[in-house]
């Protein structure tokens, strides 16, 4: 592996790893609250999940990086400005309708993703992109069954799910943008060209949406700047909670 | 009368290798190592223990065990690494590490056929119970009851107390049970 491929590989893990974790934490935060016992059981379940593939892309970064640092040093050890996930991950936990319609576009990202990574000539990312659509097949499901029957249920119901699709619906289009790592990678045959997915996503998305006879939205508004460490005011709280334990006990067992 | 065995492939694989394998008495003795969530399964019949292998280092030896998680945020990995450590140690072999290896990804066809009847009889579902959807995933209703043998049932949780199971309730005897999703 040539330095540039291997430095760039780490950044993509360690972005990977960063969707992954901060979207696990976002989940998480649902346990004990959600609306009923086994749908509490679920979303712990789905939480799980990420923070396990969190934990491969971070394993296989520190890896790479062979500079002592471990999966913790990277989910615990990072501010914001460090992190380098999508900023649809780090929207706060909202309500239940908000965060449905935020797992669907994850969901529906990671259906449409995986299977290209899952071509990765990166072993390492082919094997975690195999376990991780095994999964997402079951996450799919779950969200696009609730979008379905919020979606389409009552009066209050619908409202509350239309206004978490238009407010989300400006930080979906991050998802599919290229920037140089990426681009290296891609060509390389490494990393996956979101940019050539959003048609399929759309897609997907428009036909659940268009079922649960909510709006899809115009393409009026774009946020922008996870991939850059520009994030909004929402990881840092995020990150305060989930990483305080580790950094007032560091090195702690147990 | 002789009954013939219509073994998977990947089990017949598996045997295989257990069987041939230098260490098979290594193979025996983590028979003892159990899921800690489901007690009834060895890290064997769970067809998570992927392999043994025995290196020779100058004057000591090493012994180097691969396991591969079922979901990719099984809690239980920590605690089955320490087990596995454990009763490797207990057993006179002092230095031992485990590797736990992502690819191939795990799939519920390398449980052993053992490690389905003792599912069943401890009251979870194995994978074989129940038909999947045209998706291929967990069906909304007939996985079988472990408890009374009927089809007559219907889901009531796509994920169960754990990430590999899914949760039903029996339409004919009322009690509930985990379904262990086929993956
Ligand atoms: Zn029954």
């Amino acid at each position: 592996m040539s330095d540039a491929i291997k430095q760039a590989t780490l950044e993509y893990a360690t972005r990977l790893g960063d969707d992954s974790v901060v979207l696990g934490h976002r989940i998480s935060e649902w346990v004990s609250y959600g609306p009923f016992l086994e749908e509490d059981i679920a979303y712990g379940n789905v939480a799980l999940d990420y923070i396990g593939r969190a934990r491969m892309y971070y394993t296989y970064a520190a890896e790479l990086a062979d500079d002592g640092r471990t999966e913790d040093d990277f989910a615990y050890m990072r501010s914001d400005r460090d992190y380098r996930n999508l900023l649809l991950m780090e929207m706060p936990r909202g309500d239940f309708a908000y965060s449905q319609v935020r797992q669907l576009f994850a969901d529906v990202y990671a259906t449409v993703m995986l299977p290209e990574l899952l071509k990765s000539k990166d072993e390492t990312l082919a094997a975690i992109a195999a376990k991780a659509i095994k999964e997402t097949k079951y996450h799919l499901r779950r969200s696009r069954d609730w979008v379905l029957r919020l979606g389409d249920g009552t009066e209050e119901s619908h409202k509350r799910t239309q206004k978490a699709v238009d407010q989300l619906w400006g930080y979906t289009h991050e998802l599919f943008d290229m920037d140089e790592t990426e681009q290296l990678l891609a060509d390389n045959g490494i990393g996956v060209d979101v940019s050539k997915l959003r048609d399929a996503w759309h897609a997907m998305v428009s036909s659940i949406l268009t079922e649960a006879t909510i709006t899809v939205p115009e393409d009026s508004w774009a946020v922008r700047g996870g991939r850059t460490g520009y994030h909004t005011e929402n990881l840092g709280h995020m990150l305060t909670e989930m990483q305080i334990v580790h950094r007032s006990h560091p090195g702690c067992q147990w | 009368m002789n009954e013939i065995s219509l073994m998977p492939e990947e089990q017949y694989q598996r045997l295989q290798q257990r069987n041939a394998a230098d260490v098979k008495e290594l193979w025996d003795l983590l028979d003892q190592v159990k899921d800690p969530e489901v007690p009834v399964l060895s890290i064997w019949d769970l067809g998570i223990l992927r392999d043994i292998e025995r290196i020779v280092e100058g004057e000591g030896e090493r012994i180097l065990i691969t396991i591969t998680p079922t979901y990719s945020g099984c809690p239980a990995m920590d605690n089955i690494s320490t087990d596995v450590k454990k009763a490797l140690n207990e057993a006179g072999y002092p230095d031992v590490t485990v590797k736990m290896s992502l690819s191939p990804a795990w799939s519920s066809e390398w449980m052993s056929p053992e490690g389905r009847k003792n599912l069943r009889a401890y009251g979870i579902a194995p994978p074989e119970d129940a038909d999947l959807d045209e998706d291929g995933l967990t069906p909304d209703a007939h996985a079988q009851c472990p408890h009374c043998s009927s089809r007559n049932t219907r889901r009531i949780s796509e994920f169960g107390s754990t990430a590999c199971k899914a949760l039903f309730q029996c339409n004919d005897c009322n009690e509930p049970f985990d379904y262990f999703k086929k993956i």
